[in-house]
């Protein structure tokens, strides 16, 4: 008995890291496999339809850059809602954090014109964060105190960010001219491309880093979301985020204050979102206007499901996402399947990540029928 | 004939073997206690019988006939009836809906009311079961509860009923009616078996006794062929010091000072109601009181959790009134909560991260925000040695352990940082006799060292063997006051209860005789 209990502690990590892994897994195979069944049934070619999918996502430098781009702002969002998911909080205001954190630099970049590069985009970076930290900031205190629903704030407050930015891109903000959008931020506010950071002799001997629209912004979302694992894993906010998460009664017990524990976790998301707004704005559109973001505060939530809320499992979740959308396109050029089609298949890895449930099921009973065959 | 034979079960866990070649014979019309510690392998048992595992090896007969039993829906049709320690009752159903949920008779999905009804007074009287059938579940005691499930069990033709630790739950008045309707359920010819930790128990109802422990039977015996101390011995292996032993205390100094403390509940209510006491360094002062006279408030109040609205509260000389939980910790209060499940642990932490929970901002396992893993798994290993906590390692998580061992990592984690004055609310409630004596010794340990130690338990028999002075809280207030050896069972029983009423001194005397008229 001794002998089997010490095997445990190996046995059990291999199990643990193989059902954080697993399950996530095998929901995409399963998303994609009944993807193919309802293409099937519409009379599409599945096969050629995801090797198009692929083409468009992975097919090329370009094509990873497209993916990269696209996975960009979802890495941040995705850090953002699964830092609140660990103190226990759905922040599903996301996007209105973005939306924040996009203004904010739109406006500073160009105000502020003149800063050389490298004092710039920090500046920028950091103002973003506050100001998605801010706009967190009043849902974080009204759950604290009066405990008003997270969800509920958070989504008014999105309201509010989107049509504020609405008003401006039309009002105060607006650049001159027809179309309803900020001035365009200096190149001295821009995060550039990756490919223009390498010379022209470089790129022909390694033509993997012409990675098209890929910009700094990937960068800069991998190395939030290191931080974020850092401090998750080795820092006492990150041992309290995670304690109030899971047991807020014995967190207090234990003296640490679940108030200012929550206040803190919902700015903290708050800034990563707000971040990506910056990354998006600073990146790819350089202005801010209306539609500048396609929901990736909403995805960011899927994204947070998929990577089971863990800071580096974010990264392949969003890049998931990121070639599902890079993909579309081509997939409808070429096996002339609707685009539309990836939002059901988008849809169909959120419910099974979801309904996690049932999956474990599945594994579980075939698990119990071998151990009965055996028996 | 037997009705219920067990041959050689086996039951593999993922690295465990909870039960190895078990067998059980359970004859017509006696009740078997299944005794043995948490994580014996009891509970395992028994759901292998009632078909919510399947056992790895072994057979099951009933009526001496071999049967696979896969569903509990399969052990309800062979007369296998099993009331779990959670009751699985839809609260805002009647009893008599209940009851007959699943199998209700009638016609055409149209229940027959009336003669579910009669089934089930029927049944109900036959056994001495009273109940009120059209009562709500949410509207019953945990007693009453536990008599619906076991009501439930007869309705579908139970012969066999196992009661998987059914006393837990209840008050002493509660477990004697369940054990007289189990007794008069084995006079009308059913077989009961009942699994439990509590030895005075097994002493009292069952007509043999099957020991188990680490999944093996170890023993069987009879109530007159055995005592407390020798059962003790065969669950845990070893002897077992019932009794505890302890020299006179000497006050060193006082570590906590209450003075005229008022606290408010949930609902802002006065639960404690000017309280003064003092407890010294090497002295364990127990507050000995009926569930909910304020005792709860009280800790909270000294430990950090909850601000008293009057009064004060001195540590050492420092004020602690109004401490929040982490300055409390910070002063030298360690606090062993009574629900440990909500209070005392992260259940998906591992060992580790509960073990330093609260000492987490403390060099050696933090500075300046940044932990050092090392030092707290050096931390665990060592405590998890220390206070001999049964686990493969630290990865585990809380959730994994057993009560007892749970409890030991709350009582390692809390003691382990040296406080000043030890907070212990019901630190043995659900634990076995082994785990009990351990946590004894652990405060016992706390008091020669010249801590301070603040118990409160609602077993007199604890209170009785731990305490150099008890007080007796009643309605928020301390009625009386005794040293060690001046009181019995009886006395605190009397006092805890209101009895003491008129011997209040001060002003707190007519205000109560008020209350006590007002009462009445």
């Amino acid at each position: 008995m001794s002998e089997s209990r010490e095997t445990l502690p190996a046995h059990r990590a291999w199990m643990t890291v193989a059902q954080k892994v697993g399950t996530p897994i095998a929901s995409v195979i399963l998303a994609i496999g009944i993807g193919s069944v309802i293409m099937w049934a519409s009379g599409y070619d599945p096969v050629a339809a995801f090797a198009a999918l692929f083409k468009g996502s992975f097919g090329g430098p370009k094509q990873i850059g497209d993916t990269l781009l696209r996975s960009t702002p979802l890495i941040l969002t995705g850090l953002s809602v699964a830092y609140g998911f660990r103190a226990g909080l759905f922040n599903i205001g996301a996007e209105g954090q973005l939306f924040m954190g996009g203004l904010v630099v739109a406006w500073l970049g160009v105000a502020l014109t003149g800063l050389p590069w490298v004092v710039m985009v920090p500046l920028l970076v950091v103002a973003a964060m506050l100001a998605g930290a801010a706009w967190a900031f009043v849902p974080a205190i009204l759950k604290a105190r009066i405990g008003a629903h997270e969800v509920i704030t958070t989504m008014m407050f999105t309201y509010i960010g989107r049509y504020i930015v609405s008003w401006l891109v039309v009002g105060p903000l607006k650049a001159p001219g027809q179309i309803p959008q900020t001035d365009a931020l200096p190149i001295g506010s821009q995060l550039p491309r990756i490919q223009t950071l390498f010379s022209e002799a470089t790129l022909e001997a390694l033509p993997f880093l012409k990675l098209g629209r890929a910009h700094l912004g990937i960068v800069v979302a991998v190395i939030a979301a290191l931080v974020v694992w850092f401090i998750l894993k080795y820092t006492t906010l990150g041992y309290e985020n995670r304690a109030v998460g899971f047991n807020p009664w014995a967190s207090e017990t234990g003296g640490i204050s679940v108030q200012w524990t929550t206040v803190k976790a919902l700015c903290i998301s708050g800034a990563l979102a707000g971040l990506a707004g910056a990354v998006e704005v600073m990146g790819v559109h350089h202005r801010i206007f209306d539609q500048f973001s396609s929901g990736f505060g909403f995805t960011g939530i899927a994204v947070a499901l998929l990577a089971k809320n863990h800071p580096l499992g974010v990264i392949p979740a969003a890049i998931l996402f990121g070639a599902l959308s890079a993909g579309a396109g081509t997939m409808q050029l070429e096996a002339h399947v609707p685009q539309k089609i990836i939002l059901i298949i988008q849809a169909l890895v959120i419910f099974l990540v979801a309904a996690e449930e049932i999956v474990t099921w599945f594994i579980k009973r075939r698990q119990k029928e071998a151990l009965s065959h055996v028996g | 004939m037997p009705v219920l034979e067990l041959r050689e079960i086996t039951k593999v866990f993922p690295g465990v073997v909870a039960n190895d070649r078990v067998s059980l014979v359970l004859e017509r019309g006696e009740i078997v206690a299944l005794l043995g510690e948490n994580g014996a392998g009891k509970s395992t048992l028994m759901n292998v019988v009632y078909g919510l595992l399947s056992s790895d090896g072994g057979q099951v007969l009933v009526d001496d006939k071999p049967v696979k039993i896969k569903s509990p829906r399969q052990a309800i049709d062979l007369g296998i009836g099993m009331v779990h320690q959670h009751f699985m009752l839809v609260e805002p159903l009647t009893v008599t809906e209940n009851i007959v949920l699943g199998r209700e008779p009638g016609r055409f999905g149209v229940i027959d009311f009336t003669t579910a009804h009669k089934k089930v007074q029927e049944i109900a009287t036959r056994y001495g079961l009273k109940v009120d059938p059209d009562a709500r579940i949410m509207d019953l005691s945990v007693g009453m509860q536990q008599r619906v499930e076991i009501l439930k069990a007869l309705y579908q033709g139970a012969r066999v009923l196992i009661l998987d630790e059914p006393t837990a739950v209840l008050t002493p008045q509660e477990a004697k009616e369940l054990f007289s309707v189990v007794r008069s359920l084995v006079d009308e010819g059913l077989s009961v078996v009942f699994i439990t930790h509590k030895l005075e128990e097994v002493m009292s109802v069952s007509d043999r006794i099957i020991v188990m422990r680490d999944g093996r039977v170890v023993g069987e015996t009879k109530p007159s062929e055995t005592d407390d101390v020798g059962l003790a011995r065969m669950m845990v292996g070893r002897d077992v010091v019932l009794s505890v032993e302890k020299g006179p205390s000497e006050c060193a100094a006082e570590v906590l000072e209450v003075t005229d403390l008022h606290v408010k509940d949930d609902r802002g209510l006065e639960a404690v109601r000017g309280v003064s006491f003092t407890v010294c360094g090497g002295e364990i002062v127990a507050l000995a009181g009926v569930s909910g006279n304020g005792q709860s408030e009280l800790i909270e109040a000294i430990v950090g959790l909850r601000r008293p609205v009057g009064g004060r509260l001195m540590l050492k000389g420092v004020d602690i009134t109004h401490a929040s939980a982490r300055v409390s910790i910070e002063a030298g209060v360690s606090h062993i909560p009574e629900d440990r499940h909500r209070r005392g642990l992260v259940l998906e932490f591992d060992l580790a991260e509960n073990l330093i929970l609260g000492d987490h901002r403390m060099p050696p396992y933090a500075t300046r925000g940044i932990m050092h893993p090392s030092a707290v798994t050096a931390t665990a290993e060592k405590r998890i040695a220390d206070y001999d906590i049964r686990t493969p390692s630290w990865h585990v998580l809380a959730s994994n352990l057993s009560g007892g061992n749970q409890q030991k990592v709350v009582v390692a984690r809390e003691i382990g940082r040296n406080p000043e004055l030890l907070v212990a609310a019901q630190p043995t409630r659900g634990l076995d006799v082994g785990a009990i004596e351990f946590v004894h010794r652990q405060i016992l340990k706390e008091r020669e060292s010249g801590k301070a130690v603040l118990l409160v338990s609602l077993e007199l028999e604890e209170v009785l063997s731990l305490a150099d002075r008890i007080l007796v809280i009643y309605e928020g207030r301390i009625v009386r006051e005794f040293t060690a050896g001046e009181a019995d069972e009886e006395t605190l029983g009397y006092f805890m209860t209101g009895g003491g009423g008129t011997k209040l001194e001060d002003e707190g005397r007519t205000e109560h005789a008020e209350m006590a008229e007002g009462d009445a």
